[in-house]
Protein backbone atom coordinates (compact mmCIF):
# COMPACT_ATOMS: atom_id res chain seq x y z
CA UNK A 1 0.00 0.00 0.00
CA UNK A 2 1.24 3.31 -1.11
CA UNK A 3 1.30 6.35 0.62
CA UNK A 4 -1.83 8.28 -0.87
CA UNK A 5 -3.42 4.25 -0.38
CA UNK A 6 -2.84 5.22 3.22
CA UNK A 7 -4.41 8.66 3.29
CA UNK A 8 -7.57 7.17 1.95
CA UNK A 9 -7.76 4.11 4.55
CA UNK A 10 -6.81 5.31 7.71
CA UNK A 11 -7.91 3.08 10.48
CA UNK A 12 -10.70 4.88 12.23
CA UNK A 13 -9.09 4.92 15.43
CA UNK A 14 -6.34 7.62 14.35
CA UNK A 15 -9.49 9.41 13.29
CA UNK A 16 -10.81 8.86 16.87
CA UNK A 17 -7.21 9.85 18.30
CA UNK A 18 -6.91 13.27 16.50
CA UNK A 19 -10.65 14.18 16.80
CA UNK A 20 -9.93 13.63 20.59
CA UNK A 21 -6.78 15.83 20.58
CA UNK A 22 -8.67 18.61 18.61
CA UNK A 23 -10.94 18.74 21.42
CA UNK A 24 -8.90 18.53 24.28
CA UNK A 25 -6.44 21.16 23.33
CA UNK A 26 -8.91 24.33 22.97
CA UNK A 27 -10.75 23.12 26.56
CA UNK A 28 -6.67 23.44 27.78
CA UNK A 29 -5.42 25.94 26.17
CA UNK A 30 -9.00 27.96 25.56
CA UNK A 31 -9.01 30.75 23.14
CA UNK A 32 -11.59 32.97 21.67
CA UNK A 33 -13.25 32.83 17.93
CA UNK A 34 -14.94 35.37 16.51
CA UNK A 35 -18.85 34.80 16.03
CA UNK A 36 -20.58 35.92 12.73
CA UNK A 37 -24.35 37.08 14.01
CA UNK A 38 -26.94 36.29 11.25
CA UNK A 39 -30.23 37.43 10.70
CA UNK A 40 -32.42 34.73 12.00
CA UNK A 41 -30.95 35.08 15.59
CA UNK A 42 -30.75 38.87 15.63
CA UNK A 43 -34.92 38.67 15.18
CA UNK A 44 -34.82 36.93 18.34
CA UNK A 45 -33.05 38.98 20.36
CA UNK A 46 -34.45 41.42 18.76
CA UNK A 47 -38.06 40.71 20.16
CA UNK A 48 -37.22 39.72 23.16
CA UNK A 49 -35.57 43.35 23.60
CA UNK A 50 -38.52 45.12 22.31
CA UNK A 51 -40.78 43.71 24.97
CA UNK A 52 -42.13 45.86 27.93
CA UNK A 53 -41.84 44.85 32.35
CA UNK A 54 -44.45 42.99 32.66
CA UNK A 55 -45.10 41.26 29.33
CA UNK A 56 -45.05 37.78 29.14
CA UNK A 57 -42.46 35.52 27.32
CA UNK A 58 -43.71 31.88 26.97
CA UNK A 59 -40.12 29.84 26.86
CA UNK A 60 -40.56 25.96 25.91
CA UNK A 61 -37.67 24.31 27.08
CA UNK A 62 -38.03 20.98 25.92
CA UNK A 63 -34.61 19.25 25.56
CA UNK A 64 -32.95 16.48 27.16
CA UNK A 65 -29.31 16.38 28.92
CA UNK A 66 -27.42 15.23 25.76
CA UNK A 67 -28.43 18.04 23.81
CA UNK A 68 -27.50 20.26 26.98
CA UNK A 69 -24.34 21.22 25.57
CA UNK A 70 -25.79 23.14 22.34
CA UNK A 71 -28.94 24.70 23.46
CA UNK A 72 -28.54 25.04 27.50
CA UNK A 73 -26.67 28.13 26.65
CA UNK A 74 -29.54 29.45 24.63
CA UNK A 75 -32.53 28.82 27.05
CA UNK A 76 -30.06 30.61 29.45
CA UNK A 77 -29.20 33.77 27.57
CA UNK A 78 -32.77 34.31 26.99
CA UNK A 79 -34.09 33.55 30.48
CA UNK A 80 -31.07 36.48 31.85
CA UNK A 81 -32.31 38.61 29.27
CA UNK A 82 -36.06 38.67 30.56
CA UNK A 83 -35.43 38.73 34.16
CA UNK A 84 -33.17 41.64 33.20
CA UNK A 85 -35.48 43.37 31.65
CA UNK A 86 -38.58 42.25 34.38
CA UNK A 87 -40.27 40.62 31.37
CA UNK A 88 -42.59 37.80 33.41
CA UNK A 89 -42.11 34.18 32.15
CA UNK A 90 -44.54 31.07 31.57
CA UNK A 91 -41.70 27.48 31.42
CA UNK A 92 -43.09 24.97 30.14
CA UNK A 93 -41.13 21.38 29.84
CA UNK A 94 -42.65 19.14 27.40
CA UNK A 95 -39.68 16.27 26.74
CA UNK A 96 -39.16 13.89 29.52
CA UNK A 97 -35.91 15.33 31.02
CA UNK A 98 -36.81 18.79 30.13
CA UNK A 99 -38.25 19.21 34.43
CA UNK A 100 -34.55 18.44 35.35
CA UNK A 101 -32.95 21.35 32.83
CA UNK A 102 -35.46 23.58 33.58
CA UNK A 103 -35.57 23.62 36.86
CA UNK A 104 -32.03 23.74 37.36
CA UNK A 105 -31.93 27.22 35.30
CA UNK A 106 -34.51 28.72 37.68
CA UNK A 107 -33.08 27.51 40.34
CA UNK A 108 -29.81 29.62 39.31
CA UNK A 109 -31.17 32.54 38.03
CA UNK A 110 -34.15 33.17 40.22
CA UNK A 111 -31.45 33.48 42.79
CA UNK A 112 -29.84 35.85 40.95
CA UNK A 113 -32.13 38.38 39.98
CA UNK A 114 -33.74 37.64 43.19
CA UNK A 115 -37.17 36.86 40.94
CA UNK A 116 -40.05 34.78 42.74
CA UNK A 117 -41.94 32.01 41.70
CA UNK A 118 -45.64 33.20 40.82
CA UNK A 119 -44.82 36.72 40.68
CA UNK A 120 -42.10 36.63 38.19
CA UNK A 121 -42.43 33.57 36.34
CA UNK A 122 -44.76 30.43 36.36
CA UNK A 123 -42.78 27.65 35.82
CA UNK A 124 -45.73 24.42 35.03
CA UNK A 125 -43.59 21.73 34.67
CA UNK A 126 -44.23 18.24 32.43
CA UNK A 127 -47.41 16.43 31.40
CA UNK A 128 -47.36 13.33 28.46
CA UNK A 129 -48.20 13.74 25.25
CA UNK A 130 -46.63 17.14 23.83
CA UNK A 131 -48.71 17.87 21.15
CA UNK A 132 -52.38 17.69 23.11
CA UNK A 133 -50.07 19.65 26.09
CA UNK A 134 -49.54 22.12 23.56
CA UNK A 135 -53.31 22.25 21.74
CA UNK A 136 -54.13 22.78 25.63
CA UNK A 137 -52.30 25.52 26.51
CA UNK A 138 -54.23 27.02 23.34
CA UNK A 139 -57.39 26.53 25.20
CA UNK A 140 -56.47 27.74 28.40
CA UNK A 141 -53.35 26.72 30.33
CA UNK A 142 -54.80 25.19 33.44
CA UNK A 143 -56.36 22.45 30.93
CA UNK A 144 -52.58 20.39 31.22
CA UNK A 145 -51.39 22.28 34.26
CA UNK A 146 -54.20 23.04 36.86
CA UNK A 147 -51.04 23.30 39.40
CA UNK A 148 -47.56 24.44 38.75
CA UNK A 149 -44.53 22.22 38.59
CA UNK A 150 -44.29 22.99 42.99
CA UNK A 151 -47.93 21.75 42.95
CA UNK A 152 -49.49 25.25 43.36
CA UNK A 153 -52.93 26.18 41.88
CA UNK A 154 -52.83 28.19 38.92
CA UNK A 155 -55.44 30.70 40.16
CA UNK A 156 -54.09 31.21 43.27
CA UNK A 157 -50.69 32.80 41.57
CA UNK A 158 -50.23 36.73 41.48
CA UNK A 159 -49.00 36.30 37.53
CA UNK A 160 -51.48 33.91 36.12
CA UNK A 161 -54.65 35.89 37.00
CA UNK A 162 -56.00 36.77 34.10
CA UNK A 163 -53.50 34.66 32.16
CA UNK A 164 -55.75 32.42 29.95
CA UNK A 165 -53.85 30.82 26.75
CA UNK A 166 -51.32 32.32 24.16
CA UNK A 167 -53.50 35.12 23.50
CA UNK A 168 -51.70 36.54 26.95
CA UNK A 169 -48.47 35.66 26.14
CA UNK A 170 -46.54 38.13 23.33
CA UNK A 171 -43.95 35.19 22.11
CA UNK A 172 -42.91 31.40 22.66
CA UNK A 173 -39.84 30.55 22.19
CA UNK A 174 -39.22 27.20 21.76
CA UNK A 175 -35.89 25.08 22.82
CA UNK A 176 -35.51 21.79 21.69
CA UNK A 177 -33.76 18.65 20.64
CA UNK A 178 -36.44 16.82 19.26
CA UNK A 179 -39.81 17.06 16.98
CA UNK A 180 -41.61 18.55 20.32
CA UNK A 181 -41.14 21.45 17.62
CA UNK A 182 -42.95 20.38 14.83
CA UNK A 183 -45.97 20.37 17.35
CA UNK A 184 -45.08 24.27 18.03
CA UNK A 185 -45.33 25.17 14.55
CA UNK A 186 -48.19 22.62 13.98
CA UNK A 187 -50.21 23.35 16.68
CA UNK A 188 -49.07 26.43 18.70
CA UNK A 189 -48.68 28.53 15.27
CA UNK A 190 -51.02 26.69 12.75
CA UNK A 191 -53.76 26.38 15.13
CA UNK A 192 -53.42 29.29 17.81
CA UNK A 193 -51.40 31.48 15.12
CA UNK A 194 -48.75 32.30 18.23
CA UNK A 195 -45.83 34.09 17.69
CA UNK A 196 -42.70 31.52 17.48
CA UNK A 197 -39.38 31.16 17.88
CA UNK A 198 -37.19 28.07 17.84
CA UNK A 199 -34.05 26.82 19.21
CA UNK A 200 -32.83 24.26 17.78
CA UNK A 201 -29.63 21.44 17.97
CA UNK A 202 -26.85 21.66 15.13
CA UNK A 203 -28.14 18.64 12.92
CA UNK A 204 -32.24 19.70 13.18
CA UNK A 205 -31.47 23.70 12.02
CA UNK A 206 -31.61 23.03 8.03
CA UNK A 207 -35.21 21.23 8.42
CA UNK A 208 -36.60 24.32 9.88
CA UNK A 209 -35.23 27.14 7.45
CA UNK A 210 -38.91 26.49 5.59
CA UNK A 211 -40.77 27.43 8.75
CA UNK A 212 -38.52 30.16 8.67
CA UNK A 213 -38.99 31.20 5.09
CA UNK A 214 -42.78 30.96 5.30
CA UNK A 215 -43.61 32.94 8.48
CA UNK A 216 -44.43 30.32 10.60
CA UNK A 217 -41.35 31.09 12.96
CA UNK A 218 -39.61 34.34 13.06
CA UNK A 219 -36.30 33.39 14.19
CA UNK A 220 -34.05 30.36 14.09
CA UNK A 221 -31.06 29.84 16.16
CA UNK A 222 -29.23 26.71 15.15
CA UNK A 223 -26.89 24.41 17.74
CA UNK A 224 -24.04 26.05 19.45
CA UNK A 225 -23.40 28.83 17.10
CA UNK A 226 -27.36 29.61 16.92
CA UNK A 227 -26.32 30.09 20.91
CA UNK A 228 -22.69 31.92 20.85
CA UNK A 229 -24.53 34.90 18.57
CA UNK A 230 -27.79 34.86 20.96
CA UNK A 231 -24.84 35.82 23.56
CA UNK A 232 -22.95 37.96 21.24
CA UNK A 233 -26.09 39.91 21.13
CA UNK A 234 -27.67 39.85 24.28
CA UNK A 235 -24.10 39.98 26.72
CA UNK A 236 -25.99 37.39 28.46
CA UNK A 237 -23.15 34.88 29.78
CA UNK A 238 -20.55 33.62 27.49
CA UNK A 239 -20.55 29.98 28.09
CA UNK A 240 -21.49 28.98 24.31
CA UNK A 241 -18.31 31.53 22.86
CA UNK A 242 -16.15 29.71 24.86
CA UNK A 243 -17.10 26.07 23.46
CA UNK A 244 -17.21 27.41 19.84
CA UNK A 245 -13.37 27.21 20.17
CA UNK A 246 -13.79 23.60 20.75
CA UNK A 247 -16.59 23.20 18.09
CA UNK A 248 -14.00 25.45 15.41
CA UNK A 249 -10.99 22.77 15.97
CA UNK A 250 -13.09 19.61 15.77
CA UNK A 251 -14.76 21.05 12.46
CA UNK A 252 -11.34 21.84 11.02
CA UNK A 253 -9.54 18.44 11.65
CA UNK A 254 -12.81 16.79 10.00
CA UNK A 255 -12.78 19.37 7.06
CA UNK A 256 -9.05 18.50 6.96
CA UNK A 257 -9.80 14.28 6.68
CA UNK A 258 -12.18 14.75 4.05
CA UNK A 259 -9.63 16.89 2.53
CA UNK A 260 -7.01 14.16 3.16
CA UNK A 261 -9.33 11.57 2.16
CA UNK A 262 -9.84 12.93 -1.72
CA UNK A 263 -6.03 14.19 -2.23
CA UNK A 264 -5.99 9.92 -1.39
CA UNK A 265 -8.26 8.93 -3.65
CA UNK A 266 -7.45 11.09 -6.54
CA UNK A 267 -3.80 10.60 -6.56
CA UNK A 268 -4.05 6.81 -6.25
CA UNK A 269 -6.53 7.03 -9.41
CA UNK A 270 -4.61 9.01 -11.30
CA UNK A 271 -1.32 6.23 -10.67
CA UNK A 272 -3.83 3.65 -11.64
CA UNK A 273 -4.70 5.39 -14.50
CA UNK A 274 -1.20 5.96 -15.72
CA UNK B 1 -68.69 -6.23 18.93
CA UNK B 2 -65.50 -6.60 19.90
CA UNK B 3 -64.24 -5.06 16.27
CA UNK B 4 -67.02 -2.95 15.82
CA UNK B 5 -66.51 -1.01 18.90
CA UNK B 6 -63.15 0.29 18.74
CA UNK B 7 -63.96 1.53 15.07
CA UNK B 8 -66.78 3.46 16.00
CA UNK B 9 -64.98 5.42 19.00
CA UNK B 10 -62.24 6.12 16.83
CA UNK B 11 -64.42 6.87 13.70
CA UNK B 12 -66.48 9.33 16.12
CA UNK B 13 -63.19 10.41 18.13
CA UNK B 14 -61.57 11.00 14.56
CA UNK B 15 -64.39 12.81 13.34
CA UNK B 16 -65.36 14.90 15.41
CA UNK B 17 -61.83 16.33 16.61
CA UNK B 18 -61.27 16.96 12.57
CA UNK B 19 -64.83 18.59 12.52
CA UNK B 20 -64.69 20.96 15.70
CA UNK B 21 -61.86 22.62 14.09
CA UNK B 22 -63.98 24.72 11.64
CA UNK B 23 -67.00 25.19 14.17
CA UNK B 24 -66.65 28.00 16.70
CA UNK B 25 -69.24 26.99 19.20
CA UNK B 26 -68.73 26.61 22.89
CA UNK B 27 -70.53 23.32 22.40
CA UNK B 28 -67.49 22.14 20.14
CA UNK B 29 -65.24 23.94 22.36
CA UNK B 30 -66.38 22.38 25.64
CA UNK B 31 -66.10 18.71 23.90
CA UNK B 32 -62.83 19.73 22.53
CA UNK B 33 -61.22 20.40 26.19
CA UNK B 34 -62.91 17.73 27.40
CA UNK B 35 -61.00 15.41 24.70
CA UNK B 36 -57.97 16.76 25.68
CA UNK B 37 -58.26 15.95 28.88
CA UNK B 38 -59.00 12.08 28.21
CA UNK B 39 -56.06 12.02 25.82
CA UNK B 40 -54.26 12.87 29.10
CA UNK B 41 -55.34 10.43 30.78
CA UNK B 42 -55.05 7.48 28.70
CA UNK B 43 -51.40 9.07 28.28
CA UNK B 44 -51.06 8.27 31.75
CA UNK B 45 -52.29 4.96 31.81
CA UNK B 46 -50.02 3.99 28.99
CA UNK B 47 -46.79 5.43 30.96
CA UNK B 48 -48.09 2.84 33.78
CA UNK B 49 -48.07 -0.22 31.24
CA UNK B 50 -44.87 0.99 30.19
CA UNK B 51 -43.61 1.47 33.87
CA UNK B 52 -45.16 -2.63 34.47
CA UNK B 53 -43.86 -3.84 31.41
CA UNK B 54 -40.17 -2.47 32.38
CA UNK B 55 -40.75 -3.67 35.45
CA UNK B 56 -41.69 -7.09 34.24
CA UNK B 57 -39.12 -7.69 32.15
CA UNK B 58 -36.65 -6.80 34.01
CA UNK B 59 -37.49 -8.77 36.77
CA UNK B 60 -37.77 -11.95 34.81
CA UNK B 61 -34.23 -11.72 33.45
CA UNK B 62 -33.40 -11.18 37.57
CA UNK B 63 -35.17 -14.45 38.40
CA UNK B 64 -33.89 -16.11 35.60
CA UNK B 65 -30.16 -15.42 35.89
CA UNK B 66 -30.25 -14.81 32.39
CA UNK B 67 -27.11 -12.93 30.45
CA UNK B 68 -26.49 -9.28 32.07
CA UNK B 69 -29.16 -10.02 34.98
CA UNK B 70 -26.49 -7.61 36.98
CA UNK B 71 -27.52 -4.49 34.34
CA UNK B 72 -31.53 -5.79 35.38
CA UNK B 73 -30.77 -5.14 39.28
CA UNK B 74 -29.25 -1.78 37.99
CA UNK B 75 -32.34 -0.79 35.70
CA UNK B 76 -34.74 -2.29 38.86
CA UNK B 77 -32.69 -0.19 41.30
CA UNK B 78 -32.55 3.00 39.40
CA UNK B 79 -36.59 2.96 38.33
CA UNK B 80 -37.66 2.57 42.32
CA UNK B 81 -35.08 5.10 43.33
CA UNK B 82 -36.76 7.43 41.63
CA UNK B 83 -40.36 6.69 41.54
CA UNK B 84 -39.60 6.90 45.41
CA UNK B 85 -37.27 9.41 46.02
CA UNK B 86 -39.10 12.06 43.97
CA UNK B 87 -42.58 12.18 46.30
CA UNK B 88 -40.32 11.55 49.24
CA UNK B 89 -37.62 13.84 49.25
CA UNK B 90 -39.27 16.31 46.22
CA UNK B 91 -38.22 17.01 42.97
CA UNK B 92 -36.40 20.70 43.65
CA UNK B 93 -32.92 21.44 42.94
CA UNK B 94 -30.70 19.85 45.38
CA UNK B 95 -32.79 16.76 46.75
CA UNK B 96 -31.42 13.78 46.05
CA UNK B 97 -34.12 12.74 43.13
CA UNK B 98 -31.80 15.93 41.21
CA UNK B 99 -28.59 14.71 42.24
CA UNK B 100 -29.24 11.60 40.86
CA UNK B 101 -30.30 13.24 37.60
CA UNK B 102 -27.39 16.00 37.47
CA UNK B 103 -24.67 13.73 38.49
CA UNK B 104 -25.69 9.98 37.15
CA UNK B 105 -28.04 10.66 34.07
CA UNK B 106 -26.55 13.68 32.67
CA UNK B 107 -23.31 12.52 32.20
CA UNK B 108 -24.48 9.42 30.93
CA UNK B 109 -27.08 10.89 28.20
CA UNK B 110 -23.78 13.61 27.45
CA UNK B 111 -21.43 10.79 26.92
CA UNK B 112 -23.76 9.27 24.57
CA UNK B 113 -24.57 12.15 22.07
CA UNK B 114 -20.81 13.32 22.64
CA UNK B 115 -19.39 9.48 20.48
CA UNK B 116 -21.72 10.77 17.90
CA UNK B 117 -18.43 12.80 17.42
CA UNK B 118 -16.47 10.63 16.71
CA UNK B 119 -18.24 8.43 14.42
CA UNK B 120 -19.51 11.15 12.97
CA UNK B 121 -15.66 12.31 11.87
CA UNK B 122 -14.85 8.69 10.80
CA UNK B 123 -17.77 8.53 8.82
CA UNK B 124 -17.22 12.08 6.71
CA UNK B 125 -13.81 11.09 6.09
CA UNK B 126 -15.07 7.54 4.49
CA UNK B 127 -18.07 9.14 2.61
CA UNK B 128 -17.34 12.30 1.23
CA UNK B 129 -15.29 11.16 -1.55
CA UNK B 130 -15.66 12.89 -4.74
CA UNK B 131 -16.42 9.46 -7.44
CA UNK B 132 -19.03 11.12 -9.01
CA UNK B 133 -20.59 14.48 -10.20
CA UNK B 134 -23.97 14.40 -7.31
CA UNK B 135 -20.80 12.94 -4.81
CA UNK B 136 -18.79 16.30 -5.21
CA UNK B 137 -21.75 18.98 -5.42
CA UNK B 138 -22.63 17.23 -1.60
CA UNK B 139 -18.91 17.01 -0.78
CA UNK B 140 -18.69 20.71 -1.85
CA UNK B 141 -22.10 21.69 -0.06
CA UNK B 142 -21.30 19.70 3.50
CA UNK B 143 -18.16 21.98 3.32
CA UNK B 144 -19.82 25.23 2.75
CA UNK B 145 -22.73 24.55 5.73
CA UNK B 146 -19.62 22.92 8.07
CA UNK B 147 -17.37 26.52 6.98
CA UNK B 148 -19.92 28.54 8.48
CA UNK B 149 -19.49 27.38 11.70
CA UNK B 150 -15.73 28.36 11.84
CA UNK B 151 -14.23 31.56 11.70
CA UNK B 152 -12.71 32.50 8.28
CA UNK B 153 -11.65 35.85 8.92
CA UNK B 154 -12.90 37.69 5.82
CA UNK B 155 -14.56 35.55 3.97
CA UNK B 156 -16.55 34.28 6.86
CA UNK B 157 -19.30 37.04 5.86
CA UNK B 158 -19.63 35.56 1.91
CA UNK B 159 -19.64 32.02 2.95
CA UNK B 160 -22.37 32.94 5.13
CA UNK B 161 -24.71 34.39 3.01
CA UNK B 162 -23.43 30.84 0.59
CA UNK B 163 -24.65 28.49 3.60
CA UNK B 164 -27.94 30.80 4.12
CA UNK B 165 -28.43 30.72 0.59
CA UNK B 166 -28.05 26.80 0.27
CA UNK B 167 -30.31 26.31 3.31
CA UNK B 168 -33.02 28.95 2.72
CA UNK B 169 -33.16 27.54 -1.22
CA UNK B 170 -32.21 24.19 -2.44
CA UNK B 171 -32.24 22.39 1.05
CA UNK B 172 -35.77 24.35 1.44
CA UNK B 173 -37.03 23.27 -1.68
CA UNK B 174 -36.31 19.70 -0.92
CA UNK B 175 -37.38 19.85 2.52
CA UNK B 176 -40.69 21.54 1.50
CA UNK B 177 -41.22 18.59 -0.98
CA UNK B 178 -40.52 15.94 1.94
CA UNK B 179 -43.01 17.60 3.74
CA UNK B 180 -46.07 18.06 1.74
CA UNK B 181 -45.40 14.48 1.11
CA UNK B 182 -45.58 13.86 4.72
CA UNK B 183 -48.58 15.51 5.10
CA UNK B 184 -50.39 14.14 2.34
CA UNK B 185 -49.27 10.85 3.70
CA UNK B 186 -50.80 11.52 7.61
CA UNK B 187 -54.25 12.50 6.12
CA UNK B 188 -54.32 9.56 3.75
CA UNK B 189 -53.33 7.72 7.09
CA UNK B 190 -55.57 9.39 9.03
CA UNK B 191 -58.77 8.81 6.85
CA UNK B 192 -57.98 5.27 6.66
CA UNK B 193 -58.19 5.11 9.90
CA UNK B 194 -61.72 6.87 10.61
CA UNK B 195 -63.03 5.15 8.17
CA UNK B 196 -61.90 1.50 9.63
CA UNK B 197 -59.86 0.60 6.10
CA UNK B 198 -56.67 0.69 8.24
CA UNK B 199 -56.60 -1.49 11.73
CA UNK B 200 -53.76 -1.89 12.77
CA UNK B 201 -54.16 -0.24 16.25
CA UNK B 202 -56.23 -3.04 16.87
CA UNK B 203 -53.74 -5.68 16.70
CA UNK B 204 -54.67 -8.83 15.10
CA UNK B 205 -57.48 -8.94 12.61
Amino acid sequence: MNFYERLMNLDRRWVYLVVGIAVIIPVLNPFRVPVYVTQEVKAIYDCVESLEPGDILFLAIDYDPQAMAEVHPMAKAIMRQCFAKDVKLIISALSQNGPGMAEQLISELSKEFGKKSGIDYCYLGYKPYFSIVILGMGQNFRIPFPTDYYGVPLDSLPMMRGVQNYDDVKVVIDISSGNITDYWIIYGNGRYNVKLAVGVTGVMTANYYPYLASGQIFGLMGGLKGASEYEVLSKQGDRAIKMMSIQTTAHIVIILFIVAGNIGYFMSRKKKIK
Amino acid sequence: MRRQLPIIIVFVSGAFMAIQYFIPHDAGVFFYEYGLDWIIVIGIFAMLLGIWSLFKVQLDKVVKRSPGWGYSVVALGGLFFMLIGGPLWGIEEGTPFMKVFWYIYTPIQATMFSLLAFYIASAAYRAFRARTVLATILLLTAMVIMLRLIPLGPISGPNQKLATWILMVPSMAANRAILIGIGLGIVATCLKIILGIERAYMGRD
